[in-house]
């Protein structure tokens, strides 16, 4: 089970809260790209809001951060800390603070 | 009892504002998706429940959401818009080549015959349309293809097509304009199109009489005459009476023919309403008067309505879609600002009166006639 918190822009357009659970599968890696898979087919609103439709880039101003790391220039396949995987700790997207 | 909805999309959200067809005690619902930039909202023309939002952030794109009930709840729908085909090149700022990017939906405009049918105009220009009530979005390319493209430039405000208009009599006929391309006309559902600017004349351009490049702000027609439309363009108001053939100007006494909306009068096909901002640098009304002109005589000859309207130390603006009219017997005009102010008259202009003072900058104002 994968922890995520999301900004609250996005809590209120998945009608969720700040913390939501994910199952991935047990037998793939934990990535940014497998949990947004995840995170796209529980909540389908969020399509195109975290990342492109097509090409699947993340959003210019979206950020990921992992055990207190922003992992945002990372590519997204690569596996995130064992604690995120395992649900001990959240992986966190955030709107960059930016604008007036 | 008949009524009107003025749907209202702000910097920071959406409102609903409702009164009854005296139009003197209103009901403002909202913020709808607080905290959102709601773009444009439009209801469908054959079934007023039927409205649908376009919702924009810098953060997190584009969203989509329609209501079934008039407003009260709103279920998400598709938020793709992918450009068909190679997507080519428009010019950027400098002159040089650039990438057609999504960006925004700027303006929607349901079918004028089937609530489940909308156009999407949008940043960087193009024109989509959806079938099945916003859950998916095609592009009509033959647009964003035409051999012109390659030399179309954003304006200040992006390259966005943020006019479209429906022909009532020919269902195949369909207008937009483009921020800074200028009017197209389609005569085939929106397969193909043609430039229709003869007769602008833009003197920020090298070539003012050119085919393209000019930066149409808004454009208007009357139901009644669809031959007919009204322009408000970056500078200059002009009037075309043969389907965007010719153009010819019709500022005349305005104190500034600079603006961005245009409307036209439900019943009275020659009455016509601006607002007059004083410059393309100075976003605001000349000498500090929040003025709406009427002309009506189909242009040329403008009054000055002021009554009810702040006459000194006003420094707002008035966006291109911020101002809509209601088909009540005396016909409502309505327009907000991006001071927050939404501000009605139930006679035709001759006296206006704050629905609500205090919104979020107001970006769109479209007005549902309910009987």
């Amino acid at each position: 089970m994968i922890r995520v918190i999301l900004p609250p822009h996005l809590r209120t357009l998945a009608r969720t809260g700040k913390e939501v659970e994910l199952d991935l599968d047990p037998d793939a890696p934990v990535t940014p790209s497998a949990v947004l898979d995840v995170l796209e087919g529980m909540y389908p609103t969020l399509r195109g809001t975290i990342r492109d439709h097509q090409t699947k880039q993340r959003r210019p101003m979206v950020r990921f951060f992992a055990c207190e790391r922003d992992i945002s220039h990372d590519s997204p396949d690569t596996p995130l800390p064992d604690v995120i995987a395992s649900g001990r700790e959240p992986f966190w997207i955030l709107g960059a603070i930016s604008g007036g | 009892m008949s009524g009107v909805r003025v749907l209202v999309g702000t910097r920071k959200g959406a409102f609903i504002l409702t009164s009854d067809e005296r139009r003197k005690d209103w009901d403002v619902s909202g913020p709808h998706f607080g905290g959102w930039e709601m773009f444009h909202l439009k209801g469908s023309p054959v079934d007023p429940n039927r409205i649908y939002a376009s919702q924009a952030s810098d953060w997190f794109g584009q969203t989509m959401h329609r209501s079934d009930d008039g407003g009260q709840t709103w279920q998400t729908v598709g938020n793709e818009f992918g450009y068909q085909g190679e997507v080519g090149t428009h010019q950027w700022y400098d002159g040089t080549p650039h990438p057609w990017e999504f960006k925004r939906v700027w303006h929607l405009e349901p079918s004028l015959t089937d609530p489940d049918t909308v156009y999407a105009g949008v940043e960087d220009a193009a024109l989509f349309k959806s079938t099945d009530a916003g859950l998916t979005w095609t592009e009509l390319s033959g647009l964003r293809t035409h051999s012109t493209g390659n030399r179309w430039q954003p304006g200040a405000g992006g390259m966005c097509l943020h006019s479209v208009i429906l022909d009532p009599v020919d269902p195949n006929r369909i207008y937009v304009a483009i921020s800074a391309a200028g009017a197209f006309r389609s005569d085939d559902g929106g397969a193909a199109w043609t430039p229709v600017n003869k007769g602008l004349r833009s003197e920020y351009i090298p070539d003012e009489d050119a085919e393209v490049g000019h930066c149409v702000h808004n454009i208007a027609m009357h139901p009644s005459r669809p031959d007919t439309l009204f322009m408000q363009k970056h500078w200059d108001v002009m009037r075309t009476d043969n389907a965007g053939d010719l153009w010819h100007e019709v500022s005349g006494n305005l104190p500034s023919d600079f603006g961005f909306p245009i409307e036209v009068h439900a019943h009275e096909p020659e009455t016509v309403y601006v607002v007059p901002i004083k410059s393309d640098s100075e976003h605001f009304p000349p000498d500090g008067k929040l003025r709406v002109y009427r002309s009506r005589t189909g242009g040329n000859e403008w009054e000055a309505l002021t009554n009810g309207l702040p006459q000194s130390d006003c420094y707002v603006n008035v966006l291109r879609d911020a101002m809509s009219i209601d088909s009540l017997d005396s016909c409502g005009v309505y327009f907000g600002t991006t001071g927050g102010q939404v501000y009605a008259s139930a006679d035709s202009g001759d006296s206006w009166a704050p629905i609500v003072r205090d919104l979020p900058a107001v970006m769109s104002v479209e007005v549902q006639t309910l009987r």
